[in-house]
Order: C-alpha cells, then structure tokens, then sequence
C-alpha cells in the first residue's frame, strides 16, 4: 500500500477556484427541504442548511435517517417535494433539465460503492467528469482535449493513482476506486463535492487515506465538501461542522466540540460508547 | 523534445494523449463486432431467394396479420378443445420437465466437480452437449422412428434437452457448496450419501425448484412447436391444422392468443422466481 | 418459533410439494396417453437403434455438398437474424430497462412488445409467413428474427439491469446527458454479456431453423423432411452429425470469445 504525504498546497493551476478564504460565501442553501414517497411518511422533514464555501461538513444519523436522501435532494437525483435550492447563487429548485445538467457539472458526487464504470480504464472514468461541459456527441465519441486530459492526470497524480491510468477499474482494490471516485469528481472542477458514505466500505487504512484527501480537497482547493458518514469518531476528527439527522428532521448542527453524549443519545437514540463497541 | 514530468508513463500517440490502451479483450470484442457486421451484410447475397415478388408478398403479410391478430375467431374449433389441447400441451411441457428433473438429478450429482471424480463428471458434460448439438425436433423424430409419432416421442425428445439443461444448472449449484463444508462433514463420518441429502440437497433444493420451473416455461414453448411439427398433439397441432390445413388465418389468430396467454402467464412467474433467487444469492 | 418448528414445516412443505408433483405426473400421463415405463424403456432402444442405423453409408457421402449448400443456408439464416434482431432488441432494451427508460410508459410499452414477439409460438410466424412468402428463406428469416428479437429484449434488459446501475448514477451526477449515459456509462460494461447472448442465439437458431425449416421447406429441416419421409436413415444420419459438428463450431468459437472478452 502506498502511504500518502498530505501537502498543503492546491492541487495545481488549473483550477481557476482561487481559495480565497477570508470572505466566505454561501455556496448552498437548503430551506425547508422536504422528501416523501408515498405523500405519508416524510423521509425528509423541513431541512434548513446552508454551506459555506470550503467548509467541511459532515452529516451523521442513523441508517433510514435520510441522509443519502438529502444528498441527492441537493443535486436533484432525487427531486425534492418540498422547498428551495439555492446554489451557488442560483435557485435550482425548479430549473429545466438542461440548466440542471450545467449546475450538476459543478457540484462533484462521491459514492459508497464508487459507481465506477468498472470495464473502462482508470483514465476513462476520470475524464467522464468532463460530460457536463460537453455536447452529447463529444462525449459520446469520448472527444476530450489535451487540456482536460492534463488536468485529469494531476489530479491522479495527486491521488497518487498516476501509475494506474490504463488499468481497468475491476482490476482496483477498494480504496484505488475510491480514488478514482474522487478524481471523477474533482475533473468537474467543482465548487460543492457531496459524498454519499465515502468509506463506509473501506477498511480502515483506505478510510484514513480517502479522509484525509477529501480534507485536503476542502482545505486547499476551497471546495465545499459534505459528506455522510455514519463513524461519528471520523466525522469528529475532520468536520469544520456536523449535522444530525434523525427521522429526516435536522436534530443537530453546530461545530465537533459540541457533540456531547446528550447530543449523540439525541441524534441515535443510544449514547456514544455503544455506537463505537459495535 | 521536452516531456513534462505529468506525461511519463503516459501514452501519446500522434500527440494527444491516449486514455485507453488496447487490451486483448478489446480488440477480440471489436474483431467479433466486425466479423459480425460483414457477415450479415455480406450473408444475405449468397441466400437464394426464388422468386418472390416483394410488394405482393408484404402487402398479402400484412393482410394476414391483420386476420390474424385484429380479427381472432374460432371456426373449425371451439373454446372448449383449445383450452384441452393447451393443457395437453401443457400436460407434455411437464411431464418432460419433471422426468428430465429427477434425472437430471442424478447426473448433476456425478458431474459436479467438487462431488465426483472428474472423468465421470467430464463423461456427462460430453454427453450433454452431444444432446444439446441435436436439434429437439430431430430428437423427437428419431424416437418416433422408434416409438411411433406421438406423446412418448414428444416427450423423450424434450426430455433430453431439459436434461441436457438442469444437469448443467444443478451442478453449479451443487458446486457452490463450499469445500469447508464437505470436509467438515466427511471429518464426522458421514458417507457420500450423507453428505449429498444432508448438505447438498437441502441446501441447493430451492435452487433446483426455479431451475425446473424455468425450463417448464422454455418446455412449453417446445411442446407448442412439436405438436405443430411432430404432431405430437396439444395446441400446436391444431396451430398447424388451422393454418396449412384450413388456410383459417383468423382461427390461427384465436389459437395464437390462447397460446399467448398462457406463455405470458408462465413467463411472469418465471420472472418473480428469477427476482427471489437473485435477492438470496 | 423455535429452529426445530421450522425444520417440520419445511418437511412438511416439502412433502406437500412432492405430492402435488405426483399428482400432476399421474395426470399429465393420464392426458397425453404416456405410459412413463414405455417411455424411459425406449431411450436405450432408441439409442441402440441409432447407432445401428443412423449411420452415414458410402453413397450417402456423396451427397455432402448438397446438404452443405443447406446447412450454409441455415448457418446465415441464424446468423444474420440473430444480428439484426440484436440490433432492435439493443434499442428496446434501452427504452425497456429500469436503469436506462427515460419514460415509465414507453418503458412498459417496449417491454410488452417483446413479451408478445417472443411468447407468440416460433411455428405460428412460420406458418403465418409461409402462406405470403412460399417456401423460401425469407419465411425462415422472418419467424427467426422475431423471436430472437422477443428473446433478446428480456436477456438485454436483464443484463442492463444487472451490470450497470451504479455507473448510470454516477454519470447522470456530473451532469452527462442521456445518449453519453447510455453510450459510456451502460454500454461499456454490458458489451460482453449482451455479445455472449447473440452467440447464444446463433447457437439456439441453428436449431430453430431446423425446425422452422421443417415447416416452411427451407435450409437443412427441408432436407432432414425429405430424407425422414423416404426413409433414408443413412442421410439422416449424415445430415445429423453435419448439424451436430456446427452447432459444435459454433459453441466452441463462442466459448473462446467469451473467455477472452469477459
């Protein structure tokens, strides 16, 4: 396994989101989001949240409490029954498919089971990233330009994946696809990176090093990560803020340090030690 | 010329850079997706057509569709037979199905690789795919050589393919049977005969229950096409009466949809079954 | 329930099972008049018989060319039906798969027209088509290409379904357009299953157009029908392991793609 050595730097110059830090802006805008299947049971409830641009997030809650849900309500995989998107200063919530698509293209997603396509190459995965920005026939014919195929190349190389590139991703352990995962995503050049339980199939080694890139993404790069997690010990030790979900309702959200035992026993339903013995 | 250290290991051809590299696999997949393309453009020039005016032959098609699919009536037959001549056919269909099934059974047994020696099991393998090459139909006219045309023939010829068939299933699900198992099992003294009834059997037996089930659904269809050509009886026969006997086209159209349904009937189970063995594994 | 309670019902169930499967076996043979001892006593007659006399002889060999011309007939036949059935049943797969429909209603439309194609017997096309076309390889064509059309719908949707789901989200997530989902994301991994089942197909066809040539009086059936009505059990010895040896080519080049390309 190949160790990783965290530089604190951006990842190149290509990316024209220049990490300005001092003034922070809203990137999103959740108000009063809410989910329903069969127009019954909520599966969201009256969601409020906004992010700020480089911040990262965490939201935590049991399995059911709908955060997997609210990820997608956010890049519209799933449609949302109730309330209003606003992101990146543009209200989303109700624009056409086609104005969705542009918007998609700047928010990256990351998957528990990667959702790669595993027949085609590293490479080739990567640089579906760029779809967004292209005409369906460019992408179709995989025309891509140098230029996105450097970009996707320092970026693997940042993941330390550069070796890899022509393999094909059912020949990758579990970690490298995550990788691949998260270029994927970072050749949108986004400005938000949802990840829907990174590493929740990850053993712990491939965990720490999958964290420690998406921290580094947010840190260095100023992109907006949120991601859902459901290890509250990791969600504590890389948040800049954590959310709580519990039935679909926001139950907490407020910096690591504030999630006391009561908090915990009040997202779960159980207290912090049970959570981590089992 | 100078290569920035972001191109090393990178393939560039033409100078663009390459994002996928040709592997066997690609290139026998193309190769086949080609050969197949000129094939079938080529294929058709070397078929001897006759002499077929085209516009009359289409229109006169059409026409016959139209008595057949929009217009069903029953004139030779009524409802009463089709519906006897369809549970003959189904009554063929299962009767194949299940004695395929118990002999299957026993040769899955002897050609799973993890349960018999492998000559034996590479014997049957053989012997099953010497019964697959030969078409049912002729199967089922070489036994009615025999025989005599009729049920006994109908079913024997289907029954060597469905053999052919859940031999083959039967066995891969016996040899998904861990080896752990097996050992444990032999450690305890338990005989060859123990251990296919008692961890075997009840471990594959649901397996085995979707496996006959979707072959009685493939035998139906068979059984259809068999009462037509080997007039073996059942809905197909009269399939076969109505239209190159009678010249009935809205009676063939009637006796098709039965037969449909119940085809769709059988499809739509095989389906749940399918969904619930693909939930367990 | 406690584990013992269990294991009695399912003998239980298990028993009824094998009841009722009697049953029916009774009545089945009961309907179709089939005496299950007679039957199983005439496959080693039947084999012995073959053996005996399902023979080619010196003069049968002569006429290799001529049930060669058939078979070649055959061989396309299966072959360029199969391709272009694929060709059709690929775009309503795509229109019929949970992963792939853009639209439930034509989704269940393209659905129901394979299940009609391919439920609609293979003879009723046949017979169908051979009042219009005559004895001639177009009826054939025909009454293969839509049933392989109806059957490969099914095995398509399946194997989108299966193979492809995960790679479909991820892509509509950076904001692909339909065509590039479909052309990247679910063609790429599902290739190799759906050219596995075309070779399926030609495989499977071989034996269909036997029977369907049975029917119409074309390719290597015909032949088989007119060596079968006189009698001739030396051709129909020929004729069967000719058949026998392609579908054996056929199955063994399928085998070697499929391992190389899976």
């Amino acid at each position: 396994m190949t160790t990783i050595v965290l530089e604190r730097q951006p990842l190149q110059s290509a990316f024209t989101i220049a990490p300005e830090r001092e003034q922070t802006n809203t990137i999103l805008q959740l108000t009063n989001i809410a989910k329903s299947y069969d127009h019954k049971s909520m599966v969201l409830n009256d969601i409020n949240l906004s992010l700020q641009e480089g911040e990262f997030v965490s939201i935590i809650g049991q399995s059911g409490a709908g955060k997997s849900t609210l990820l997608r309500c956010i890049n519209r995989m799933i449609e949302p029954s109730n309330g209003k998107i606003i992101f990146d200063q543009q209200d989303i919530t109700s624009i056409n498919k086609r104005a969705m698509r542009q918007q998609r293209a700047k928010m990256g997603m990351i998957f528990q089971h990667y959702n790669l396509v595993s027949r085609l190459t590293v490479f080739e995965n990567v640089l579906h990233g760029r779809f967004g920005y292209k005409s369906t026939m460019q992408g179709v014919l995989s025309i891509y330009t140098e230029e996105e195929k450097r970009l996707a190349l320092s970026i693997l190389e940042k993941l330390d994946m550069k070796d890899q590139i022509y393999k094909r991703c059912d020949q990758l352990s579990g970690g490298q696809k995550q990788r691949v995962g998260i270029a994927r995503a970072l050749v949108q050049e986004p400005k938000l990176l949802l990840c829907d339980e990174p590493i929740a199939s990850l053993d712990p080694n491939s965990s720490k090093v999958i964290m420690d890139h998406l921290k580094e993404i947010s840190q260095s790069m100023g992109i907006t990560v949120l991601v859902n997690l459901h290890q509250v010990d990791v969600a504590m030790r890389y948040s800049d803020r954590i959310i709580g979900l519990r039935k679909g309702e926001k139950v907490f959200d407020d910096i690591p340090k504030q999630l006391n035992q009561l908090a915990i026993r009040n997202i779960y339903g159980t207290s912090v030690d049970e959570l981590i013995t089992e | 010329m100078h290569v920035s250290p972001l191109e090393t290991n990178v393939k560039v051809r033409n100078g663009r850079i390459q994002i996928t590299n040709m592997t066997k696999a690609n290139i026998v997949m193309r190769l086949v997706l080609w050969a197949l393309l000129l094939f079938t453009l080529i294929g058709p020039f070397f078929l001897d057509y006759g002499t077929i005016t085209w516009s009359t032959a289409i229109s006169l098609t059409l026409g016959n569709l139209k008595m057949m699919f929009l217009e069903p009536a029953f004139h030779q037959i009524t409802f009463a037979t089709a519906l006897k001549q369809i549970s003959m056919t189904l009554a063929l269909a299962f009767l194949a199905t299940i004695l395929g099934a118990v002999l299957s059974f026993f040769l899955a047994i002897f050609s799973a690789k993890n349960l018999a020696p492998s000559m034996v099991s590479n014997g049957i393998i053989a012997f099953n795919s010497f019964i697959r090459a030969v078409p049912t139909v002729l199967w089922v006219l070489i036994f009615a050589i025999v025989a005599g045309l009729g049920a006994i023939a109908c079913v024997l010829g289907m029954m060597l393919h469905t053999i052919a068939y859940l031999t083959k299933a039967f066995a891969e699900s016996f040899e998904e049977l861990e080896e752990g198992t097996i050992e444990a099992l032999r450690a305890s003294g338990a005989n060859w005969w123990h251990i296919v009834w008692h961890a075997v059997v009840p471990q594959s037996s649901s397996y085995m229950v979707s496996w006959i089930f979707l072959r009685f659904e493939t035998n139906y269809g068979v059984a259809v096409a068999m009462g037509a050509a080997a007039a073996a009886g059942g809905i197909g026969f009269e399939l076969f009466m109505a239209s190159s006997f009678y010249y009935d086209l809205h009676e063939v159209g009637m006796i098709t949809y039965c037969a449909l349904i119940v085809a769709i009937i059988l499809e739509l189970v095989s389906l749940r079954i399918k969904r619930k063995l693909m939930a367990k594994s | 329930m406690t584990e013992a309670n269990i294991l009695r019902r399912k003998k239980w169930r298990m028993t009824g099972v094998m009841i009722v499967l009697i049953v029916l076996t009774y009545g089945s043979a009961a309907i179709t008049k089939f005496n299950i001892i007679e039957g199983l006593f005439a496959i080693p007659s039947t084999l012995a018989w073959m053996i005996n006399n399902l023979v080619p002889s010196a003069e049968t060999i002569e006429n290799i060319p001529k049930v060669l011309k058939r078979l070649w007939e055959t061989i396309i036949l299966s072959v360029i039906a199969s391709t272009t059935a694929a060709v059709f049943a690929l775009l309503f797969a795509i229109l019929g798969a949970q992963t792939t429909q853009f639209n439930r209603f034509f989704g269940f439309v393209a659905r129901f027209m394979a299940s009609i194609f391919r439920n609609v017997p293979v003879i009723a096309w046949a017979l169908v088509l051979v009042i219009s076309f005559g004895h001639n390889v177009v009826t054939g064509y025909f009454a293969l290409f839509f049933s392989t059309f109806g059957f490969l719908v099914r095995m398509f949707i399946e194997t989108i379904d299966e193979a492809s789901s995960d790679g479909v989200e991820a892509l509509m997530a950076t904001g692909a357009t339909y065509f590039q989902m479909v052309c990247k994301g679910v063609l790429p991994d599902t290739m190799p299953q759906m050219l596995s089942w075309i070779f399926y197909m030609i495989e499977t066809n071989i034996r269909s157009a036997t029977l369907v040539g049975l029917l119409t009086g074309t390719g290597i059936g015909y032949l088989f029908d007119l060596y079968y009505k006189k009698l001739d059990y030396n051709m129909l010895g020929l004729i069967t392991i000719m058949i026998i040896a392609v579908v054996f080519i056929i199955e063994f080049t399928s085998n070697k793609v499929r391992k190389v390309i899976s």
